[in-house]
């Protein structure tokens, strides 16, 4: 199937879904169902680096919150509406991940992940001295009390613009996926000496994925503000962000972009599940043990199961 | 109720003598804070910088020390540092099978760079939430003889709470440096991050000799975190706040070098103890990690990189 | 053939999710008679250890409310969730406790951060909304149908830190100049501002005024740039494991001020008092209950005595002077304008708590327009005497004075704080 037709498709059953749930009365499955999506954009994200190139990006949760903080500085700057703050909040997050990939990506990978941590840790202190932003106070987004464009309530608006960006995100992952450029970073991951030798501008192609996953990565943070009206640093920055967008690409297998989808959509409403049941500290603890029993076990994930069982089909 | 404009305290250098004695302090302090920053990495400049095994799960088992620290000076008040002494061959049976799993799942099949990682990830989880559903998320401390006592000499301080992980610390480098540079089991340690198939021909298992270093890294973990509990309060998320601190350490000191994980690490305390004192401790942190960042990209080899 | 398998997977995902809550709601919301109170509250994470002591209090004004019949002859049950201490989880709680769970009423859990989270709904749905231990959140929203519990005052920032520079002023002579310390977090720099009003209003000249990260490990340098600065006060607005380096460090260095201390959390938790023991001597800060006040509060020992009781089995705060009484009164607020009003309604209850005064464990409780009390009454106290670590000399009258307000004074302020040390 041809990019354009995937992305009329991806979009087309986006709206559908979308304009279908507005049916739904509850008003917690739309809460609900923007945090797993918010975790499908996520880690999609992470699986344009992680899984096509091989360079493990533990700063997530850093880029998330870059998206969310342009939100939050626009917010405070003039009121800015959705569409505009989203564009802009990714386009932040993709330069400051370019900024990063020119920095590092000339190292061994290691160093890129190390680095990544450490960006975690400047970003975040940035953020706590810009008062502008709120900075260690925390900053308040004030949302209308009526639902905006006949919407009932607000909510309604973010899941919609949730679904639409993980359209969005899944088509930009397919496309890069299946393109000369997805071959290149396989290169790249499998070997990349031999890469390189082989006339691939592995580093051109590093940066430039490094860009469009930080870049998803910041429009996924970029409505949290509106999400949870109060945003301050150590919930923007929170560790969950980055553990799950590394744990759900590798769960759902890490080879193509339906990967982190499952991944995602399983260990996400699997979370919101625990969290209102179970609750307590299970909910992180369920995350680590899954990471690393499917790392040690079953290392290309769900995804890996799937296709063992259709080889096993064919033949 | 509302800021003034411009906010006037960033950046500002307010009415302060500086002394002789003030700046003194600050290196002193500084270095002690450095000594203990020492402890902390030594451990993964051995697993990350000489064996290539990229644990950023260190700072999980050197909370787990911390813990087993306080749990023994809380019941029975031992001395957490003489504890942790204690309890460090079992911190070397932990890291030799958890070297194992590493081996036989990761390494062997060469997926160490990407899966290797995520295992780490996910131990360091598992980790922290095993000991907040254990102790709670309360901060613990333990309390020694000498938590409350502050040397005077001259106008410097020297509060014991720190001049003793600080002295220990540095016999613990000395000892490791001294091991890696003249025992046979040293050298062949440094032998395996340059040539395993040499060492092999020699008629040594590569693969024995990374698991017993490993498992001295982690070992390792049980002194610093018994550093840490004496130093400050311990909380179980408190690991990941090193996280970022160790590699710092590792690399800005040079990868796999004892010496330049000593260095990295008292350069690392002096300049967050005077960022702290003349700039304003809000920088602290940046300046340390901005510190990292520039290595990365200016000199990857670090200070003392081979 | 990709695509149907993926829409069919997200939309089964979906629909599974949705039924699977459905279920967990049903299972709650089979016991018509009940009145059903929901919170989410901090079971896990930072905040953890506070939320538990709160859940223990308010778990024994159910108990008490049941044993008198429960309001308006309704059983109380409450619905809660853990929130983790993580803004993110308490959109959805609530909207689970409103709609899947159908609760009555809503409470908030323990502090700012997850109660701003929460405001956006309570207002859409015009529900009134008693919180707990907010420092202004209601300043950004304007809510009319806010309360708060915490006894700050109608300008939480100023009324919080006021005591501080009632007794500073009480000094001979009067003091000058000011070093302004906190770390960089929620609570401590609004901290800061309030105490920058105060500042400003008595003319003091600031001499050092920064801010330090959190995870501080080592808090000398931050003492001895404040001690070059030489200031007769130091206010300091921390958080618990940042008190306790800033009280050892100061203590390490022999700093010379006039006074120290001011706006610490944490020394009004016994886990602190015990792991300070006599550094605290000295120290002024702030208390909301203190042993030395309990003939003032008739009600109060024999609630704290019982949850002593259960804290001790559930390993929290074994003294409980600080949140617990509050987090009780603030049921008692709510039980009170309900049987007042005589139902739910929500616009009446709002009418009601704002324009009546409530008699509580913590004393009598008026609210102001912005829903914060009406006179702040936060206590500031000195510390004297203390001698060892032990949690028992905690327990009774005699190792503090109360400076401030006037109506609970116990004594004067000493200094400098190197003679108060003694």
């Amino acid at each position: 199937m041809s990019n354009r037709a995937f992305a009329a498709i991806a979009f087309a059953v986006a709206i559908a879904i979308a304009a279908a749930s507005q049916l739904i009365g509850n008003e917690y499955f739309f809460v609900a169902a923007y945090t797993v999506l918010q975790f499908v954009i996520l880690a999609t994200a992470w699986n344009i680096l992680g899984g096509y190139t091989g360079y493990v990006n533990f700063g997530s949760a850093s880029f998330f919150a870059v998206g969310a903080y342009t939100s939050v500085a626009l917010y405070n700057a003039f009121k800015a509406p959705l569409p505009v703050v989203i564009v802009a909040g990714t386009v932040t997050a993709g330069l400051v991940g370019l900024g990063v990939g020119y920095l590092t990506l000339r190292l061994r990978g290691v160093f890129f992940a190390i680095a990544t941590l450490a960006l975690s840790v400047v970003l975040y202190t940035f953020v706590v001295n810009w008062d502008y932003v709120g900075g260690a106070r925390g900053a308040y987004i004030i949302l209308p009390r009526e639902g905006p464009f006949g919407l009932s309530r607000y909510i309604h608006l973010l899941y919609i613009a949730m679904v639409l960006m993980a359209a969005f995100a899944l088509v930009i992952a397919r496309a890069i996926e299946t393109s000369t450029l997805g071959r290149g970073l396989a290169a790249i991951r499998d070997d990349e000496l031999a890469a390189e030798c082989s006339g691939v501008p592995t580093l051109r192609l590093k940066i430039f994925s490094t860009m469009v996953s930080c870049a998803l990565m910041g429009m996924a943070g970029t409505t949290l503000p509106y999400f949870i009206s109060y945003i301050e640093p150590s919930s923007a920055f929170s560790l969950s962000y980055a553990v799950n967008s590394i744990a759900m690409p590798l769960i759902g297998g890490m080879m193509s972009w339906m990967g982190p989808l499952i991944g995602a959509v399983l260990l996400g409403s699997v979370q919101q599940l625990v969290q209102v049941t179970v609750s307590s500290a299970w909910n992180l603890l369920i995350v680590g043990v899954l990471l690393v029993l499917f790392v040690t076990l079953a290392p290309n994930g769900i995804m890996g199961w799937v296709y063992a069982w259709r080889r096993r089909k064919e033949r | 109720m509302r800021q003034p404009a411009g906010d006037p305290r960033r950046f500002r250098f307010d009415p302060m003598e500086i002394t002789p004695a003030l700046i003194l302090n600050a290196v002193i302090a500084g270095l002690l804070i450095g000594g203990f920053y020492a402890a902390v990495s030594v451990g993964v400049s051995i697993s990350f910088g000489m064996l290539d095994v990229v644990n950023i799960a260190h700072p999980a088992f050197i909370l787990v020390g911390s813990y087993i620290a306080y749990i023994v000076n809380d019941r029975f008040g031992f001395d957490p540092i003489l504890v942790s002494l204690v309890v460090s061959p079992l911190f070397f049976a932990l890291g030799l099978g958890i070297y194992r799993v590493y081996y036989v799942c990761f390494e062997r099949r060469g997926q160490e760079s990407l899966r290797g990682l995520a295992f780490f990830f996910g131990i360091l989880f598992i980790t922290e939430v095993a000991l907040v559903l254990i102790f709670g998320v309360d901060y613990r401390t333990a309390s020694t003889a000498y938590t409350d006592t502050t040397l005077r000499l001259g106008g410097i301080d020297f509060p014991l709470r720190l001049v003793v992980p600080f002295a220990v610390s540095m016999a613990m480098v000395a000892g490791l440096q001294v091991f890696f540079t003249h025992t046979f089991f040293g050298r062949a340690v440094l032998a395996v991050a340059q040539d395993q198939l040499a060492l092999r021909l020699m008629g040594v298992d590569p693969v024995r000799i990374k698991g017993l270093a490993f498992a001295l890294s982690i070992a390792t973990a049980s002194v610093a975190g018994a550093f840490l509990i004496v130093i400050q309060p311990v909380q179980p998320s408190i690991g990941r706040e090193y996280i970022g601190l160790v590699f710092a350490v590792c690399v800005l000191g040079g990868m796999g070098s004892i010496w330049g994980t000593l260095i990295g690490a008292l350069v690392l305390g002096v300049a967050e103890s005077f960022t702290s004192t003349f700039v304003g401790p809000s920088w602290a942190p940046a300046v340390s990690f901005g510190l990292l960042l520039a290595t990365l990209a200016f000199r990857p080899s670090g200070i003392l990189g081979r | 053939m990709l695509v149907k398998t993926v829409v069919t997977t997200l939309r089964r995902a979906l629909g599974a999710l949705f039924i699977g809550l459905a279920l967990t709601g049903a299972a709650f919301a089979q016991q018509p008679p009940t009145l059903k109170i929901g919170f989410g509250m901090s079971l896990t994470g930072p905040l953890a250890g506070n939320g538990k002591a709160a859940l223990i209090a308010m778990e024994i004004w159910r108990e008490d409310v049941n044993a008198k019949g429960g309001i308006l002859g309704r059983k109380v049950e409450f619905v809660y969730y853990d929130d983790q201490t993580n803004p993110s989880t308490v959109p959805g709680i609530y909207t689970k406790l409103l709609d899947v769970d159908k609760v009555d009423l809503v409470v908030s859990g323990y502090g700012t951060a997850v109660i701003a989270p929460a405001m956006p709904l309570m207002m859409q749905r015009n529900l009134t909304f008693m919180t707990l231990f907010g420092l202004n959140v209601n300043s950004k929203f304007n809510y009319d149908r806010y309360f708060q519990i915490m006894p700050a005052g109608p300008e939480p920032a100023v009324g919080w830190t006021r005591g501080f520079f009632d007794a500073a002023m009480t000094l001979n002579p009067k003091p000058k100049t000011i070093a302004l310390v906190g770390a960089d977090a929620e609570y401590p720099h609004l901290a800061l501002e309030g105490a920058r009003t105060h500042v400003q209003r008595l003319g003091l000249k600031v001499v050092y005024d920064k801010s330090y990260p959190p995870n501080t490990v080592d808090y000398s340098p931050i003492v001895r740039a404040i001690q070059a600065s030489n200031p007769d006060l130091v206010y300091v607005a921390s958080y618990p494991p940042d008190s306790a380096g800033m009280v050892r460090a100061a203590n390490e260095i022999g700093l010379k001020t006039r006074m120290f201390g001011g706006g610490m959390v944490g020394p009004q938790f016994a886990a602190l008092k015990t792991q300070l023991g006599p550094l605290l001597n000295g120290v002024v800060n702030y208390e909301l209950y203190a042993p030395e006040l309990s003939g003032k509060f008739p009600f109060l020992d024999k609630f704290i005595a019982r949850y002593q009781e259960r804290a001790a089995a559930a390993g929290v705060d074994p003294l409980g002077f600080y949140l617990p009484p509050y987090a009780y009164a603030m049921m008692q607020v709510l039980d009170q304008a309900i049987v007042a009003t005589g139902g739910l309604d929500q616009t009446k209850l709002a009418d009601y708590i704002h324009k009546s005064s409530f008699d509580t464990y913590v004393g009598k409780v008026n609210f102001a327009k912005n829903g914060e009390w009406a006179v702040p009454r936060v206590m500031m106290v000195q510390f004297h005497g203390i001698s060892g670590n032990g949690v028992d000399q905690w327990k009774k009258p005699g190792v503090l004075t109360v400076l401030e307000p006037n109506a609970y004074k116990t004594g004067p302020v000493v200094a400098p704080f190197q003679d108060a040390r003694k």
